[in-house]
């Protein structure tokens, strides 16, 4: 866009026609609902699930001209254009831990998943699949284009459409995952721009990229689908669900408590709704709460609770109107935070990241040891790639990492009167102990042989450089053997050769030279 | 010399026939028995005959090489190169354009010195030459049929108004796009007011003032090209169609601003609402395109296809703060700060996911209420009246301004209603300047009948169709022009037979376009000429010609020398031994004679 003029118009338009003067009498055909529910985990994390709504009560693919308010254009065009009857598609980074997390909402394969039925007026699935992929691959500047028929199954029972439909003939579903797929900031944006308040007011604010990715799980997913206008269901509507989720480390991120606020998780707070949401709602799951009396608090205090059977299990939650303005009466924005009131010590714990080819990672943990009781202490890492100097001679032997220390005060099975420390043999006064009720052991591990990926550094050139001399060679003898010309040279012996020559000759008894 | 060599022949043959290994061996054994019998006559012969098979087999070898392995490799490595009509591209770039314009020209009883109506009918050709940069040529040729009105025309005519005499004219029997039919009245006529020469009304009909003077038909032939030129193939026409061909003096900037010439078109209408907490901004646009929008599309539906579709974007900020006025106490964008105000929103307008086909982005800004009433200003610092800009080749923005005293309320948001009228207004014009129809701008004499209720003139159209074949015309000649110069230029690109199916469709489509042009047929003109450009497009854009596009010789190189280079050495060295040997005998034979 390079170059604005003001326009001065001439107005040789005879424009004169009636004004359709059609008032803004109707009602809106087009809703939009949030909500964000909080769950605290049991291993201690906090999931935080955002859920988008937008209901469209038109018939899209029977209309001309499209007018869009709160649907977004793009995915619009895209279901009137390819007849869509669904769409599932899920970015993931990370895999949802149920034995750690408990049951998800909504789980989703790490990497990208996209299932869709198309109407049964598509006459080329397999085409219509390919573009939409593609398409789509545009618009969450997600790598779906490798889409093709190696990765795209039909699946026969599984996968049933989620909202209305006549029919289920599953000639019309494709389904497809990615598990390759890397979720990124890049497929967050494309994400936010759908949501009709983008990312200025509402729950929408606290997606803030560099915190949604610093976390252990991360799931954006777009779920579109037909469903009933009304209870008599004579007319469909559309619904486009737009949900994230996250699952955040409370202890990295709360510096070892248990402790969080939408500020210490999202970095932002809430300050105003949606303008344009009917419904817009945070719910903080308080179930523990109940059963374990009083173990948390949440601040703000609700303004009423919720309990639901959910997932199979009795929950109740906190619920907060952000369009009730009482919300926001007490400071200007919303920062919700939950407290655990029985201090749980977990110790100490120092985290020093690494920096690459700088400095290694360090992590110290104070711990408290139950009697008889096995504690792990798993760290995960990746394996990358090296630059391809820093591979050593020998790079398929693998890379150490060193061993980890314990240091412990185990406590004394026997008592021990306090011993003079200089008088003392050596062999016991290595490490100094204030207290003779315990004694001090350090421990270390074995040091850890990581095989890290290594290319094969020559290995094209190499077989074309062998395949080539192996050619050379043959054809090289071969070569010679039919050009050069082979005859017997006039032996021209020295007298010292043939003194010697005879001397064998006499012993084998054949005549001298 | 050959009796020479006569007898060592014979001697050769003997030993040539026993060579069994045993007999061999026999003859060796003979000769270590026996130094004293050695006989070096055999010897040197049988040593020559091996030397001389050897060369036979370095020659063999040589031969093999280069007759089997070189065109077997350069078979396997030969990138596969369909041919394409070069010559017939060449002489695209410097081909003859020729436009001709069919005009009927009708005469009116008493529109001519009798002397001169005797000579009706005739035609009359006026050809004009286009001076272009490049080497193609350019011609406008006007072909002025002239003949006497018929006894339906010369009724119409009775008639007291030009509106009401052109509503009551017959239909003409050639109304093609790109014809014109011209009336010649009386002089006297009072049917055009006294001070304009010629009428030109809505459809592709104009009446011109007649002349009784001497000559009287060449003077009319002049004003006749006039109205006819600035009906059809005006210079603006010509402008907007070649753009920078043309030489430097006769291109403004103002004349660059339309659309590329495409198959269809896509229109979004965006309302952007910055500030939904105190707006509540309703807009009928439905009624608004079915009223305004459509109607005005199908008259043009000729250029190309054109879907439509509208939506409301929340919390969409321009790029820009607004400065505030005291005076006026309002908030102003300058002119040198317009730029800045499309690239944010761009982002948000959602992306043309479902076609190729270029967007046109109209905007309807609502200013938050912050900014509000905000105006926009001209490079002189004036307010723009329309308080709308448009941006070439992308689309147009207005701003509305909430009326004031809707703020006299406690509840917000505020519900604003938008008149479509004024909005639609602007859109409306700029969308004729978006696709490079301008408000026509005709000589003082000229009276301009108003257009039609969709707000386009039949001829207005015909313009537009001149502009977009001719445009269609050149840009096919380059991309044809510069693929082909690629495809020479570079061998190492396969041309897939596709690819060269395409480039024979785009050629024959052109000149069948050109054939047309000259022909007068506009209409099938254009529609070739768009052929034209798909498949050239098709070709130029096909994503085989990349393929083998990355492999440099030295890489190349790197690979075939690791077998070549000992597979071609031995060869060569025996090739020059063998040279040597034979220009060393011959040496010795011509010192023996």
């Amino acid at each position: 866009v390079a170059m604005a003029a003001p326009l001065v118009l001439h107005l040789l338009l005879a424009l004169l026609l009636g004004s359709g003067g059609r008032s803004g009498a109707e009602p809106e055909r087009d809703s939009l609902r949030e909500e964000l529910v909080l769950t605290p985990l049991p291993s201690g994390d906090v999931s935080a699930t955002f859920q988008f709504r937008t209901r469209w009560d038109s018939e899209l693919q029977l209309e001309g001209v499209s007018h869009y308010r709160l649907f977004p254009k793009v995915l619009g065009q895209l279901i009137s254009k390819y007849s869509v009857q669904e769409l599932h598609l899920s970015l993931t980074q990370g895999f949802w831990r149920t034995r750690f997390w408990g049951q998800p909402f909504l789980q989703a394969p790490a990497g990208a998943e996209l299932w869709v039925w198309f109407q049964d007026s598509v006459v080329d699935v397999d085409k219509s699949w390919k573009e939409l992929s593609n398409i789509l691959s545009g618009i969450f500047c997600a790598s779906l284009n490798f889409i093709d028929s190696t990765n795209t199954v039909t699946p026969t029972a599984s996968f049933k459409p989620l909202g209305l439909a006549n029919g289920t003939n599953h000639h019309f579903l494709r389904y497809a995952v990615l598990p390759r797929e890397v979720v990124c900031t890049e497929n967050l944006t494309p994400w936010k721009k759908l949501l009709p308040c983008s990312s200025k007011a509402g729950l929408s604010v606290l997606l803030k990229a560099e915190r949604l990715f610093h976390t252990s799980y991360h799931s954006q997913a777009v779920h579109i689908r037909p469903v009933c206008r009304d209870a008599h269901c004579v007319s469909v509507s559309w619904e486009l669900r737009q949900t994230l989720t996250v699952v955040f480390d409370a202890f990295t991120t709360g510096q070892g408590k248990k402790d969080w606020s939408l500020f210490r998780m999202f970095s932002r707070t809430i300050t105003e709704a949606c303008p344009l949401a009917s419904q817009s709602h945070i719910y903080v799951d308080i179930s523990r709460n109940s059963q374990e009396n009083e173990t948390l608090e949440v601040s703000p205090p609700p303004t009423s609770t919720y309990q639901a059977v959910v997932l199979g299990d009795r929950r109740t939650y906190a619920v907060y109107d952000l369009l009730n303005p009482a919300t926001f009466s007490g400071s200007r924005s919303l920062n919700l935070q939950l407290r655990w009131k029985q201090f749980q010590d977990i110790g100490y714990i120092h985290y020093q990241p690494a920096q690459d080819r700088l400095r290694p990672h360090l992590l110290e943990m104070l711990i408290q040891l139950p009697a008889n009781s096995v504690t792990k202490v798993s760290i995960q890492f990746e394996r990358a790639l090296l630059k391809w100097t820093e591979y050593t001679p020998d790079p398929n032997h693998g890379f150490y990492v060193s061993p980890s220390v314990l240091s412990a005060l185990v406590p004394n099975l026997v008592g021990a009167k306090p011993a003079n420390w200089e008088e003392s043999p050596l062999f016991s006064t290595m490490f100094p102990v204030s207290d003779s009720s315990s004694y001090f052991v350090r421990l270390y591990t074995e040091p850890l042989l990581v095989n890290l990926p290594t290319p094969d550094f020559s290995m094209p050139y190499n077989v074309i450089c062998l395949t080539c001399t192996v050619v050379a060679v043959c054809y090289g003898s071969f070569y010679n053997l039919l050009t050069r010309t082979f005859h017997l040279e006039e032996p021209k012996r020295s007298r010292l050769v043939r003194w010697l020559a005879n001397i064998i000759r006499r012993i084998r008894g054949v005549p001298p030279v | 010399m050959a009796e020479g060599r006569m007898p060592e022949r014979a001697r050769l043959e003997r030993p040539r026939g026993d060579r069994g290994d045993r007999e061999r061996n026999q003859a060796l054994a003979a000769l270590t028995l026996d130094p004293g019998s050695l006989q070096p006559a055999p010897r040197l012969a049988r040593r020559k005959t091996e030397k001389i098979r050897g060369k036979h087999a370095a020659l063999c070898f040589a031969t093999m090489a280069v007759m089997l392995g070189l065109p077997l490799w350069w078979k396997t490595t030969e990138t596969y190169r369909a041919a394409l009509p070069y010559s017939q591209i060449g002489h695209l770039d410097s081909m003859l354009l020729r436009l001709r314009v069919p005009v009927s020209v009708v005469f009116i009883q008493g529109s001519l010195p009798i002397v001169d109506q005797q000579k009706l009918p005739f035609t009359v050709v006026n050809e004009r030459d286009v001076p272009l940069k490049c080497k193609m040529k350019l011609k406008c040729r006007f072909q002025l049929a002239y003949r006497m009105a018929g006894s339906h025309e010369e009724k119409a005519f009775k008639k007291d108004t030009i509106e009401e005499a052109e509503a009551a004219l017959p239909l003409p029997k050639e109304d093609t796009l790109g014809s014109l039919n011209i009336f010649v009245i009386p002089e006297k006529s009072s049917l055009l007011p006294k001070d304009k020469m010629s009428y030109i009304g809505p459809k592709r009909t104009a009446f011109v003032r007649g002349t009784q003077v001497r000559q009287a038909l060449t003077v009319m032939g002049q004003r006749i090209l006039q109205v006819a030129q600035s009906m059809s193939l005006t210079d603006e026409v010509l402008a907007a169609a070649l753009g920078d061909r043309l030489p430097e003096d006769k291109v403004s900037l103002d004349k660059r601003r339309p659309l590329k010439s495409s198959l269809g078109y896509e229109i979004t209408f965006s309302l952007l609402n910055p500030d939904p907490k105190s707006h509540e901004v309703h807009w009928d646009i439905e009624g608004a395109v079915e009223n305004y929008v459509q109607p005005f599309l199908s008259l043009l539906s000729v250029v190309g296809n054109f879907s439509m579709d509208s939506q409301i974007l929340y919390y969409a900020m321009l790029g820009v703060t607004p400065r505030f006025d005291a005076a006026s106490s309002s908030y102003t964008l300058a002119a040198y700060s317009l730029p800045h105000v499309i690239n944010p929103v761009e982002a948000r307008l959602g992306s043309r996911a479902t076609s190729l086909y270029p967007v046109i982005n109209f905007l309807l800004y609502v200013p938050e209420r912050a900014h509000s009433p905000l105006y926009i200003q001209d490079k002189d610092g004036a307010r723009v009246a329309t308080n709308a800009f448009h941006s070439p080749r992308w689309g147009g923005i207005m701003v509305y301004n909430v009326d004031p005293s809707a703020y006299n309320t406690t509840k917000y948001p505020v519900k604003v209603d938008v008149d479509m009228v004024p909005v639609m207004e602007v859109f409306l014009s700029q969308m004729r300047l978006l696709f490079g129809i301008p408000p026509p701008q005709m000589p003082e004499n000229f009276l301009l009948g108003d257009p039609p209720r969709e707000g386009l003139r039949s001829w207005e159209v015909d313009r537009l169709v001149w502009a977009r074949t001719v445009e269609n015309v050149a840009t096919v000649v380059t991309t044809l022009t510069s693929l082909a110069e690629l495809l020479d230029k570079i061998g190492n690109i396969v041309i897939k037979d596709n690819v060269a199916s395409e480039v024979y469709r785009a050629v024959d489509a052109i000149q069948e376009a050109v054939v047309e042009l000259s022909a007068g047929n506009l209409e099938l003109a254009f529609r070739y000429s768009r052929e034209a450009v798909t498949s050239s497009e098709k070709a130029f854009f096909d994503p085989s010609l990349l393929h083998l596009l990355y492999f440099p010789d030295d890489q190349k190189f790197a690979i075939y020398i690791p077998l070549f280079l000992p597979m071609a050495v031995p060869i060569f060295l025996s090739m020059i031994k063998i040279i040597v040997e034979n220009q060393k005998a011959r040496k010795d034979i011509e010192k023996v004679d």
